[in-house]
């Protein structure tokens, strides 16, 4: 789907390491509660980024604001700048229906629609007014995720039919049905069975060569399997999460530069 | 969580990793003053022990196996459980340098030593020095102290050297003498290995502290 | 086996406890006993006092002084025009009225006003709104004593039931299907028409269903609007004159005679026919919907 337009033009010259996505002192509150404070991350295109850190640090909020879905929040509000490909996606001219096109998600517990699995990987196609063959789309995307040899002969059964690691696949294909160039996956291991991960895990790895992946993970392996780079954020005393440290993850996780650091992965956080 | 456990394992993993420290130096000591006194009884005996040197370094060569196995190490953690693997395995090394020396002993049998031994217990004091406090520094994670036995190995290397030529005169001036000068040699040269190896253990020292190669090290200092 | 309790600082005193169940339990069987017996009991006398007047002519021919070919035709046919027509009107709006109260109104002081609102009509005795519809509809709105005023009225009786049924139905809805459509940039009416509504559909439909039940067996409103009791016409548009079944049933039991109450049982055990079809259907409806995203 070629849909270039202001937002997938880019600010940046073309590098290896392109910077496709960053925050800018991103800080995101719930009314009076600052849940995230002056986050700077750099995502790289075609890499993998973790973000890892103890829970209710703010890892699933900063993910969140990559596609906008923290504008479904209410009391959500929203400073400071997140900029995909230089463009700010806060700012008043941007349309957020049109960022989530484009910065796909998948979330902790697969919801995959009370549909059938053809009808799942359509609905993506239909909504955003697809014009091409919906069914060879179909059977790309689920190809893509692997998942294609294990349903092609009961497309029309309902998706809550499949196994927990065939539902989230499932899910992955929904969402790379619509080409989105960053995919957003808030946990997608944690609900499923130790084989399932595994077969998430290498989809995610073939996935790199096409699309840009932020996965946010409480598992330091998954990390370590899977990430290029790991960001590792913490809650301070006024319970606001911040950024302690990011770079190479094969560098945090065997030698860390700061303390607090080496205290969450050696497992003596307290 | 603090982990209580592991840390309890770490540490009794590196009591284990000292306890075989000092088999080792005990051998190397031993296996010199049995060639001083030409005791053949003490020789056998060093030769004989290294058998239980090889057991304990295969035991704690497990117990990390066991560690990364369970425990999942990251960070500060895994530099320690991965080092400790290695200086068992230079340990180990270094007794078969003392067993090297007790058959050499065995070799010289009631023989007449070439000349009497000054320079080598010199060079085997150092040695067993250099052991010793890199075993310490270690278990102190003191990376001051790990650098003073890396440079400490200059002095092993011109002892050596020292020896070496010594040695050579002896057997250039008379051809007779080779024999017994080789064996010596070869004392010589196991003893300056295991001042290598000392110099080895601390390297991983900087490494398991630091996170980063010694070379770099100094260069950080700077 | 170390308690460092002790057992002796229990008394559990276990068969006292089960017995107390087990009266508790008798009691309770007894209060849906008693339910039952009481419906039973009128089915019974209904079914007795009605079965031999039920016959085709019955349900063909007006009603006549003489109980002996009197029907149902003209109330049967006025039900099911104020039934269409209460159809038509109170769908559309209020399932608007639940999915704007549900998924677009900020939540503000006038949306909790609303709320409290709709709830509270519910328990509005109908005759109220007959007398509302009489003012409105009939008068004011000049629509006459017809059909449609009468569906009007009943509409908007039941209202508030069709919207607070289809506001659970749609309140049921996992937040986790919304949350995906979002995630692939479907708009919030994209995300309403084709994941909301339906997985909301079968409980809307089954509110719809069980709200028209309710109103097909009302006779007070009916009675104030349409002012007619003896009919011997069938509507043919929206404009028409009419009755209701509930209406002739009641017409036929205030008369002396007692053929006439034999009339009346054998119309209640039509309109009952027709309800215990309906609830079927809302039932059956639901259960098949349920198995389907139970899978």
């Amino acid at each position: 789907m070629n849909r270039e337009n202001e937002l997938t033009k880019t600010n940046n010259s073309q590098s290896n390491d392109q910077v496709i996505l960053s925050t800018r002192d991103l800080n995101v509150y719930y009314g009076t509660f600052r849940a995230i404070k002056d986050i700077n991350l750099e995502v790289k295109k075609n890499q993998v980024l973790a973000l890892i850190g103890p829970s209710g640090c703010g890892k699933s909020t900063v993910l969140r604001c990559f596609n906008r879905m923290n504008d479904l929040i209410m009391s959500a509000k929203v400073e400071g700048s997140v900029l995909y490909n230089g463009n700010n996606l806060y700012s008043p001219d941007v349309d957020a229906a049109e960022i989530r096109s484009r910065i796909g998600m998948v979330f902790q517990k697969p919801n995959p629609f009370p549909k059938s699995i053809y009808d799942n990987v359509a609905f993506g196609l239909k909504i955003n007014g697809y014009q091409g063959d919906i069914e060879e789309a179909v059977e790309r995307s689920l190809k893509r995720a692997a998942l294609w040899n294990e349903v092609k002969d009961r497309l029309k059964d309902n998706g809550l039919t499949l196994s927990g690691g065939q539902q989230q696949r499932l899910c992955i294909a929904r969402a790379l049905a619509i080409e989105p160039d960053i995919i957003l996956m808030d946990e997608p291991c944690s609900s499923l069975d130790p084989i399932a991960t595994l077969a998430i895990e290498e989809l995610i790895r073939d996935l790199i060569s096409k699309y840009t992946i932020i996965i946010v993970t409480h598992n330091m392996q998954q990390a370590a399997r899977v990430s290029d780079e790991t960001a590792f954020l913490m809650v301070g005393e006024d319970r606001a999460g911040y950024l302690v440290e990011t770079g190479d993850t094969q560098q945090i996780l065997t030698n860390p530069k700061e303390e607090r650091t080496e205290a969450y992965i050696t497992g003596r956080f307290s | 969580m603090a982990r209580t456990d592991f840390d309890r394992e770490l540490t009794s993993l590196m009591d284990e990793l000292l306890l075989l420290g000092s088999m080792v130096r005990k051998s190397v000591l031993k296996s010199l003053v049995a060639l001083k006194t030409r005791d053949l009884a003490l020789s056998k005996k060093v030769i004989d022990d290294d058998d239980l040197i090889d057991q304990k370094a295969v035991e704690i060569e497990d117990k990390c196996i066991h560690l990364m196995a369970t425990q999942q190490p990251l960070a500060g953690d895994l530099r320690t459980v991965i080092t400790v693997l290695h200086v068992a395995s230079e340990l180990e090394r270094m007794g078969d340098y003392a067993e090297g020396i007790g058959k050499i002993g065995l070799k010289i049998g009631t023989d007449q030593l070439l000349k009497p031994l000054i320079d080598i217990p010199r060079i085997g004091k150092l040695a067993s020095n250099m052991l010793k406090k890199a075993l310490e520094t270690l278990v102190a994670r003191d990376t001051e102290g790990a650098k003073a036995v890396i440079e400490s190995d200059d002095e092993v290397d011109a002892l050596y050297n020292q020896i070496y030529r010594e040695l050579l005169l002896y057997m250039i001036e008379d051809p007779k003498t080779i024999k017994k000068a080789t064996y010596l040699l070869w004392v010589a040269h196991d003893l300056e290995r295991i001042a290598d190896r000392a110099t080895n253990i601390s390297e991983r020292t900087i490494f398991m502290v630091a996170g980063i190669k010694y070379e770099l090290y100094g260069l950080e200092e700077n | 086996m170390n308690s460092p309790i002790g057992i002796e600082h229990f008394s559990p005193k276990l068969n006292r406890r089960k017995r107390f169940g087990q009266f508790i339990y008798l009691l309770l069987l007894s209060c849906v006993l008693i339910g039952i017996m009481g419906l039973l009991l009128l089915l019974v006398r209904i079914l007795f006092d009605g079965i031999d007047w039920l016959s085709w002519h019955f349900l063909t021919n007006f009603p006549s002084r003489h109980p002996e070919i009197a029907g149902m035709k003209s109330a049967i046919f006025g039900t099911i025009w104020t039934i269409g027509l209460t159809g038509i009107f109170t769908v559309p709006i209020g399932i608007g009225a639940a999915i704007y109260l549900e998924e677009y109104s900020p939540k503000n002081w006038f949306t909790q006003i609303v709320e409290i609102n709709i709830s509270n009509l519910a328990g509005v005795p109908s005759i109220v709104y007959g007398l509302l519809g009489l003012a409105l509809f009939v008068q004011w709105m000049s629509i006459g004593r017809t059909v449609l005023a009468g569906a009007l009225t009943l509409a908007l009786l039941v209202l508030p039931i069709v919207i607070l049924a289809s506001r659970e139905a749609i309140r049921a809805v996992p937040d986790s299907y919304r949350q995906a459509s979002y995630a692939l940039g479907a708009t919030k009416w994209q995300t309403q028409k084709s994941v909301v509504l339906p997985i909301a559909m079968p409980s809307v439909l089954t509110g719809v269903i069980l709200a028209l039940s309710r109103a097909i067996g009302e006779a007070a409103p009916i009675i104030a609007i349409s002012a007619l009791v003896y009919l011997t016409f069938i509507p043919t548009n929206p404009l028409s004159r009419f009755t209701v079944m509930p209406i002739q049933i009641f017409n036929w039991v205030s008369r002396p005679q007692d053929e006439f109450r034999g009339l009346a049982a054998a119309g209640i055990i039509i309109l009952l026919i027709i309800l215990l079809g309906m609830n079927s259907f809302a039932i059956y409806f639901r259960n098949r919907y349920q198995k389907q995203s139970e899978e």
